[in-house]
């Protein structure tokens, strides 16, 4: 073990050369959660602590702090609150760049350092398995037949669920009806139970009604189809699902990153020793695992290519905030 | 017949060496998080959630779930000793525990509330092994309507026989209304009272609140009247606890309701925060004696205590069913099995037979050791009283404040926590009842977000909540009890004075 964490150290030195690995963490890092306990972002930042210390990759203890007030706004303060602490990791979604745009908070995107993006969890349109549509434009029709007849169930107001149902309005002219709940495992009962007509929920947070025969996918918001699975749900697996492209829904990509930051002010030394940790969990079998139980498709983004992301995925969203009203005068 | 079997099966993996030390060890620390208020059982099991790691995901909910069912029987002891609630779902039980152990029998007031948790937690578990299969399609029906008519039955259940002035209740009930709004709003986004300050962007904590009002306050009615702590006790014995126990079946009645109540509320995700205080409520009214309640009746322990306990065993199996964890600890718990690997879900059942029964198995034994491991203890924690108020009066205020800061690492609760136990003070001087309070900040927003969404469903209609059988039903029994102790009240007056009249 010592000898292979040596090499790994070495080459991360090979890489990003001598003057940028010189850093290292001196105390516990505290691994700041943008959600309560066992919420989607809970998950990922507790399968990145099991990773680091199963693999030895973290020799400090990392404790894990919930601060999933104001739809994670909280944690986002927080780091403000202690801006270049290098022994603080904040974990989260896009929604670190898109609350400011929709809520007055005290803090903004720049108070926040990109680390990595590590996976991107996709969204797909469920619907009750025996409700009479069987392809996302069935489904768009008979909302523009009767306005307002379809409710969407969804977790939160104005976040990414809403976002996408609005963007699905302005594609195609149809109207829904939306309604928030608290998390996305309470809108996946809600669907199966019938009480909502359709949700666009993330893999994880409907496997369990699936498997069960409850509800059903109608497409996946993803360039391509997503990987090859087991067999879910009859003989049905996760690369069976069409792509909203292919089913004539014109929404490419709709995908949520999965996120690490860290306090705005550190020097750039702690970030390429955060990135190059980071790009070792992506490659342990606890990470592989992690993604492909919760069906996310993996992503290892750092660097430009990580900004890049953030930028085009930032303006894409925020087109749909405009068009719905939804941005805050402090924001515009 | 599977279930048996099946049962059967789970008992060969609960019940071996490994599994029974990882029970004692679970529950053992669950006391101790339990006994200490803020340190709840949700933060216990989150940080236990790492070292399960290594283990496999059967021993590892076995762990877990111990340590829950540990901090369930370790919350009432604080409130019945101290009167500050180890655990939010212990706040009931502080309206007639205290004053039974203020009166100078805590040694009975503590076996009430152990004995009662642990036969609430065997109905509970016998009513999952049932209907492991069938609940989770009872709790499918429930939609934003139905969510909202079950928090307004625990509001109508509680208040339909309040002892305090109207006025004052309404005044109590509006204030824990408006702290249950601070932070976002789920329903519009929208951030509420918190006056730009980010500390109260995720709300205000309701363990932190109940901490200083109960907590400080008490202590500062203490200080007033003279530094003696009123709950002493001279004679702790054994007898007492077996007195206790034989006492037991006379509020077979009263167990009986409030399992069933803490069933229902941990089936449909009610919690069991919810049940015990819709529990105590509901006994209160049936009570013959209601009026005496607050003042240390054994019905008083009984049934929040039995609610509570049946309600967190069987809010496991929503959360294992359906993956809609109906309490704090739950929703921790669901996280680790993500974690291992688990899907929460109706497949569950059918993909990991030795996981679900292993752990339904392992929750009949700990639940027994646990009993015996926190009777054994009642001598002791009932000692604690003993000890002069000059030494443990600082302790308390030490541990009001680290369990406040455990809530949620924030240094702004510290100052909520003082300014509450102001708060408390003030409003037991003047004879304002807490307890809607504390209701109205555990169920309000919870209640008003399942009445906006059903009147988003309905486009603003009240018809909703009368639309199919189920939900008419529970509001017909919600109106009842609010109206009916009331009315029926007064009609009973009224023949009496006719009595007496000719």
């Amino acid at each position: 073990m010592t000898l292979k964490s040596a090499l790994i150290a070495a080459t991360a030195i090979g890489t990003a050369g001598p003057a940028l690995a010189e850093w290292a963490p001196t105390r516990p890092i505290e691994f700041v959660v943008a959600s309560g306990a066992g919420g989607g972002t809970d998950n990922f930042a507790r399968t990145i602590q099991s990773a680091m210390t199963r693999n030895e990759i973290v020799d400090r203890n990392m404790v894990v702090l919930n601060k999933g007030g104001g739809s994670g706004a909280e944690a986002f303060l927080y780091a403000r609150q202690n801006a270049a602490d290098p022994h603080k990791l904040i974990f989260g979604t896009n929604n670190v760049y898109l609350l400011p745009h929709v809520a007055q908070l005290a803090y903004s995107a720049e108070d926040l350092q990109p680390v990595a993006a590590l996976a991107l969890d996709e969204f797909l349109i469920w619907v009750k398995a025996d409700a009479p549509w069987q392809t996302p434009m069935e489904l768009i029709e008979a909302a523009m037949a009767e306005p307002g007849s379809i409710v969407f169930g969804g977790s939160q107001s104005k976040d990414t669920d809403e976002t996408l149902v609005a963007l699905i309005e302005q594609t195609t002219g149809a109207d829904f009806k939306y309604i928030p709940f608290n998390g996305g495992g309470e809108v996946g009962v809600q669907l199966a139970g019938g009480h909502v007509a359709a949700n666009v929920n993330n893999p994880n947070e409907n496997i369990g009604q699936w498997q069960a025969g409850a509800i059903r996918p109608l497409c996946v918001f993803s360039p391509e189809r997503m990987a090859e699975s087991e067999p879910v749900s009859g003989d049905m697996g996760w690369h069976d699902i069409p792509t909203c492209v292919e089913q004539g829904l014109d929404i490419e990509r709709y995908q949520m990153p999965r996120t690490v930051w860290l306090p705005a002010g550190t020097e750039p030394e702690v970030v390429a020793y955060y990135e190059d940790i980071l790009t070792q969990v992506a490659a342990t079998a606890e990470w592989q695992d992690y993604l492909s139980k919760t069906s996310q498709t993996a992503a290892a983004l750092t660097g430009d290519e990580l900004t890049a992301f953030i930028a085009e995925n930032e303006a894409a969203t925020v087109t749909v905030f405009e068009a719905e009203g939804w941005t805050t005068a402090a924001a515009q | 017949m599977g279930n048996f079997d099946l049962l059967m099966h789970g008992f060969s993996i609960a019940i071996t060496p490994t599994h029974l030390m990882l029970m004692v060890a679970g529950v053992l620390m669950g006391l101790v998080v339990g006994v200490l208020p803020g340190l709840g059982a949700p933060n216990g099991v989150s940080l236990l959630i790492p070292l399960t790691f290594a283990l496999d995901p059967t021993s590892a909910i076995i762990l877990l779930s111990s340590m829950y069912w540990g901090a369930l029987f370790g919350g009432s002891t604080t409130s019945i000793l101290f009167n500050i609630p180890g655990e939010p779902s212990s706040v009931a039980t502080t309206f007639d525990g205290y004053p039974m152990a203020r009166n100078g029998e805590s040694t009975r007031a503590l076996t009430l509330a152990f004995v009662s948790s642990g036969v609430g937690a065997l109905m509970g578990i016998m009513v999952i092994t049932l209907l492991a299969g069938w609940a989770s399609q009872f709790a499918l029906k429930f939609g934003a309507p139905e969510y909202f008519a079950v928090y307004f039955l625990a509001f109508a259940a509680f208040i339909g026989m309040g002892s305090a002035s109207p006025a004052k209740t309404l005044v109590s009930l509006t204030t824990g209304l408006i702290l249950a709004s601070v932070g976002m709003d789920t329903v519009t986004g929208a951030i509420r009272l918190t006056y730009g300050f980010s500390d109260l962007l995720g709300g205000v904590s309701f363990l932190v609140v109940v901490i200083g009002l109960f907590g400080i306050g008490e202590l500062l009615s203490t200080v007033q009247e003279g530094l003696r702590f009123r709950g002493v006790n001279s004679k702790i014995d054994l007898r007492d606890v077996l007195k206790t126990l034989a006492e037991l079946p006379r509020y077979w009645a009263t167990t009986l309701r409030s399992g069933l109540i803490g069933i229902w509320m941990g089936i449909t995700p009610g919690g069991p925060t919810a049940a015990s205080f819709m529990s105590y409520g509901v006994a209160r009214q049936a009570s013959r004696k209601g009026a005496a309640f607050g003042t240390g009746r054994p019905e008083g322990i009984v049934a929040p205590e039995t609610a509570d306990h049946s309600a967190g065993t069987c809010a496991m199996l929503p959360m294992l069913a359906l993956g809609v964890p109906s309490s704090a600890t739950a929703a921790v718990m669901m996280g680790g099995l993500m974690i291992w690997g688990l899907t929460p879900g109706p497949m569950l059942f059918a993909t990991q037979p030795d996981f679900v029964w292993g752990l339904i198995a392992s929750m009949y034994v700990s639940n027994l050791l646990g009993v015996i491991l926190v009777l054994a203890t009642v001598p002791m924690f009932a000692a604690l009283l003993r000890i002069p108020f000059t030494i443990i009066g600082p302790m308390i205020v030490v541990i009001c404040f680290v369990g406040a800061y455990t809530v949620g690492s924030a240094t702004f609760d510290l100052w909520l926590v003082l300014a509450f136990g102001l708060v408390g003070y003030v409003f037991s001087k003047l004879d304002y009842p807490l307890a809607p309070l504390i209701l109205a900040m555990v169920l309000g927003h919870k209640a008003e977000n399942s009445f906006h969404q059903s009147m988003l469903l309905s486009d603003g209609s009240l018809g909703i909540f009368f639309a199919n059988p189920l939900v008419t039903g529970i509001m017909m029994v919600a109106l009842a009890l609010l109206i009916l102790p009331k009315t029926l009240g007064l009609a009973l007056s009224l023949r009496r004075r006719k009595e007496i009249a000719p």
